[in-house]
């Protein structure tokens, strides 16, 4: 994996606190399953991501059952088509606002969520969202599995090109979907 | 209460100290009081007489901070960090610093619209003098209700608005002082100062848009304001073209008027960009209106322009150097924006033109809006002469400049939208350009993507001229602005809206930074028009809204009525012309429901934000303007939604709708405290799709008051909007079902079922006379 920290826009330069960058996907799988209670949270453009799946809604729907999966925007109709239940659905401002509530009880009423992988979203809103989250929310940690750095997360991806970011993507969610 | 002067002139007075003779007393200004109204509790209200207020709505509407930056640059001490717990030199923390800067927003926002009525008014004044009725709308008493409810004043005359004008101005003062090192500290209180901005922002947009309505003849709350032409095909290339760009019409006034006393407006195009092409067509429908503000480097780089005129706001910076690229004169009109251009009002007009024409000079500022307009009119003549046959693209071949192209990505990265431009070059090279085209509806015309580009490719120009075709079929019907809402219509819709029978009032406003194209915004009118909403649009949203058509050929503007009614879609006008919606909002408790208006803020706020369905929608808000619009919506009550890019506002105000003591108000009936539901769940939205500002929008519109009717509609739209774009039923309907009354009837059996597995229970959620202010109870039980 050749990634670079490099920013998906670029004036959305980092403050003195960075993400660090992921060096590797199985990193990405390890902390995700070393997590007590992880949450993928997947943004609208999911349905136009390619992966080996198919699309990163493909994808996403494979790591369900290893990770709470909640959809953004509109795109729990995506999920709903294709017949995946279990996902929850609350827009992005929402679920930032939640994240950041020592006192939030979750998707399902189990408590908060110490891990946030933030993947599929317009570079700019996931840049601010993850920059609200590193101020008010110290104790959550949050990472991105986007093709480009995203410097407000605690971790990761460095920008890469669209390939490499298939093989990536496939890797982290082979590794939480089979437990190693 | 209005202030008057009290002058006393006398031929001759004799008396013990002597004989006078053409003796002339003035005694500043006495108040008159002549208006029958009771004065309410908060005339002139300082920074912190509506503290309570706010915090009202703030305690339910919680700031959800984002930081665009985690540094504060703003004085010697730093730059300090102030990412997470830490903070700065001065004590201020993360969430204080971002109010602030919010706050630093919403004042220039504020103090652009106040600048700009105070040059209005002093030049409306001195050319038209201080007597001018403020006849602004037909069939309407309630000329000004937002100068009467912050003020508690009547204004009858321009001279009448300097006072409620002085009284911003003050207080934007007040305001900007308290963003200064070592002042406020506390962020809900930073908000609080937020709203004051945005109210005084509401009463200059109002003062702004009264007086230009009264004194330049625009249209006056007409529904059937006449159509005007729009787009870029509109203009006739053929004749000389002065294209005006910017917000303050006087000096385009000027112009139009030349042409009329010349006899020339046949001979010349006259069209405008952003919100001064609205006020020139509300002056005169026969000039065009080009676009909204991103059209302003599209259309100079075509080269159609032989003149362009700038007056104030949202004008490119640059506008200078792309006019000499295409080697036409600039003249600037506006001590705020200068461009470095040599000053000329007081030169030979014919002396300028002769500078302007030869190309020696390549520019002139005139701030003397008569000359403006002859200058104007002579040189544009005069430079069309001169580039006869040279008004085209003054580009090269695209492929050859699409070869350039070293796929970089810099392009991609500069970009907003992201949008895949290297792409597009790569099929160019072949000498493919759809691509290019079918950047053309989803880019915002910033040009960031050039400056990024290493090897300086025009993308913009490549962009336009890649889809020359079409574009030059752009011409759209667009209804001219039809400023304020008459008294009349309040009457009319005042009960179906206040108890939800209209299902809701959607207000189309603010910029053009669209995450993907302008014809999102005409989506979101027509989706609310067939739902018989009232659809209410200003500036450049007003202006994409009649850019699609339907199979047919028709825009929303041919398709349905100018009334403010059900189904109606009223084009407010300007950007200062956004006070009329608002203030239809005020006039609905005033006029239909008798609140007493006058310097009586809270009250009518606290109607508007528990019975008035009103949303406000900036799809693409992109200004300093629009954030202090938008606050001014906040106080009193009403709900904004903006588009992606709006996130970068950096705070929003949400509630949580899962929290049931936030949902709590008084029963004014009992004075008992009564949960209510979420309504309106939140006050500043950023939606991160189209489909789901839908949603939101129809779900923002419930309001406590709601009838069991109104809310039985309201919850149709909101259930069907949803089942058809989330796939499903909502899942927090059991917060808005009061009782099984409020069932919309066709979907019974599903709905109630729902309810069921969820717990719901009959009349858990009241219907109160609802209240947030403790002296509206009536009666204590």
């Amino acid at each position: 994996m050749s990634a670079k920290p490099i920013l998906g826009q670029t004036a959305e330069i980092a403050g003195p606190k960075k993400a660090f960058l992921i060096p590797k996907p199985e990193v990405a799988a390890s902390m995700v399953k070393r997590a007590k209670r992880p949450l993928l949270v997947v943004g609208s453009n999911a349905g136009k991501i390619r992966t080996r799946d198919g699309d990163l809604i493909d994808s996403a729907i494979r790591a369900l059952g290893k990770v709470t999966v909640v959809a953004t925007g509109h795109l729990i109709k995506e999920f709903r088509d294709r017949n995946a239940g279990g996902v929850h659905s609350m827009h992005l401002m929402n679920l930032g606002d939640r994240l950041r509530d020592p006192d939030w009880e979750g998707l399902d009423g189990e408590g908060r969520y110490d891990l946030a992988v933030f993947v599929g979203f317009p570079y700019y809103m996931e840049w601010l969202v993850l920059s609200g989250l590193k101020s008010f929310a110290q104790d959550l940690r949050t990472m991105s599995l986007d093709n480009s750095y995203q410097p407000n997360a605690s971790w990761s991806l460095g920008a890469m090109p669209e390939d490499d970011w298939e093989e990536v993507l496939d890797v982290i969610v082979s590794n939480i979907e089979g437990g190693e | 209460m209005s202030k008057k002067d009290l002058k006393l002139k006398l031929d001759e007075l004799s008396s013990a100290f002597g004989t006078f003779k053409g003796l002339e007393i003035e005694v500043g200004r006495i108040f008159e009081e002549d208006w029958e109204e009771p004065l309410g509790p908060t005339p002139f209200p300082s920074v912190g007489t509506l503290r309570s207020w706010d915090r009202k709505l703030l305690k339910r509407y919680k700031p959800f901070y984002m930081p665009f930056c985690d540094l504060c640059c703003l004085c010697t001490f730093g730059k300090c960090d102030l990412t997470g717990d830490k903070k700065g030199a001065c004590g201020i923390t993360m969430a204080g610093q971002q109010s602030r800067i919010v706050l630093i927003a919403g004042c220039i926002g504020a103090s652009t619209h106040a600048a700009h009525a105070r040059h209005m008014l002093d030049h409306l004044t001195e050319e038209y003098g201080r007597d001018v009725p403020l006849d602004v709308a037909l069939n309407t008493n309630v000329e000004a209700p937002h100068v009467r409810l912050v003020c508690g004043i009547r204004p009858k005359t321009l001279r009448d608005l300097e006072d409620a004008l002085d009284y911003v101005e003050t207080q934007i003062v007040q305001l900007v002082a308290a963003t200064h090192t070592g002042q406020e500290g506390d962020n809900i209180d930073f908000e609080s100062k937020v709203f004051h901005a945005g109210m005084l922002d509401h009463v200059a947009l109002e003062v702004a848009d009264i007086m230009q309505i009264a004194a330049l003849g625009m249209p006056k709350g007409d529904p059937e304001a006449p159509l005007t032409e729009m787009g870029y095909g509109s203009i006739d290339v053929t004749k000389p073209v002065i294209m005006c760009i910017g917000h303050n019409v006087l000096p385009s006034v000027d112009i139009i008027d030349y042409l009329m006393d010349n006899d020339l407006f046949g001979e010349v195009e006259i069209g405008g960009l952003c919100c001064t092409a609205h006020d020139m067509s509300r002056y005169d429908k026969r000039s065009k209106v080009i676009g909204p503000i991103s059209w302003q480097l599209r259309f100079i780089r075509a080269g159609i322009p032989d003149l362009i005129v700038v007056d104030e706001q949202c004008i490119r910076t640059d506008v200078l150097t792309e006019a000499r690229k295409i080697g036409v004169p600039v003249i600037a009109t506006s001590e705020k924006v200068c461009l470095g251009l040599p000053e000329r009002t007081d030169d030979d007009p014919d002396e300028i033109v002769d500078d302007l024409v030869s190309g020696r000079a390549d520019g002139a500022l005139i701030f003397e809006p008569r000359k403006v307009g002859e200058v104007s009119v002579k040189t544009v003549l005069g430079v069309a002469k001169r580039r006869e046959g040279s008004k085209t693209f003054n580009i090269a071949e695209l492929s050859e400049l699409a070869d350039k192209c070293r796929t970089c990505l810099e392009c991609l990265r500069a970009c907003p939208n992201s949008l895949p431009i290297e792409e597009a070059m790569q099929s160019a090279k072949s000498g493919v350009y759809g691509s290019l085209a079918a950047l053309y509806d989803l880019c915002v015309g910033c040009g960031r993507c050039e400056s990024a580009c290493p090897v300086d490719l025009p993308i913009i120009s490549m962009i336009t001229k890649a889809s020359e075709d079409s574009v030059a079929a752009e011409r759209y019907p667009m209804r001219v602005g039809r400023g304020a809402i008459q008294d009349v219509e309040i009457r009319e819709v005042g009960s179906p809206i206040v108890f939800g029978e209209i299902p809701g009032v959607v207000a189309l406003v603010g910029c053009a930074n669209y995450p993907a194209g302008f014809g999102d915004v005409a989506k979101i009118a027509e989706e609310f028009l067939r739902r018989r909403f009232i659809v209410v649009a200003s500036g450049c949203s007003a202006m994409n809204i009649a850019m699609t058509r339907d199979e047919d050929g028709l825009n929303l503007y041919e398709k349905y009525l100018g009334n403010f009614d059900a189904g109606g879609l009223v084009n407010v006008g300007s950007c200062v012309a956004n006070a009329h919606i608002t203030g239809a909002a005020i006039k609905i408790a005033n006029i239909f429901a008798k609140r007493p208006l006058r310097a009586n803020y809270e009250e009518i706020a606290d109607y508007i934000l528990n019975r008035v369905g009103a949303v406000g929608v900036a799809w693409g808000a992109m200004s300093q303007k629009a954030a202090a619009i938008a606050a001014g919506c906040w106080r009193l009550g009403i709900p904004v939604v903006v588009g992606p890019h709006g996130s970068k506002y950096r705070r929003m105000l949400l509630g949580r709708k899962e929290k049931e003591e936030d949902w709590t108000i008084y029963n004014a009936r009992d004075g008992r405290e009564v949960y209510v539901g979420p309504a309106p769940e939140h006050l500043f939205y950023a939606a991160e799709t189209l489909e789901e500002a839908i949603v939101m929008i129809a779900k923002l519109a419930m309001r406590p008051n709601d009838t069991n009717k109104g809310r039985a509609i309201k919850l149709s739209h909101y259930i069907d909007l949803h089942q058809r774009l989330y796939g499903s039923m909502p899942d927090d309907l059991h917060l808005y079902v009061r009782r099984e009354a409020d069932v919309p009837f066709t979907m019974k059996d599903e709905i109630m079922k729902a309810l069921e597995e969820r717990g719901w229970v009959e009349d858990r959620i009241a219907t109160p006379d609802p209240t947030l202010l403790e002296r509206m109870i009536r009666r204590r039980e």
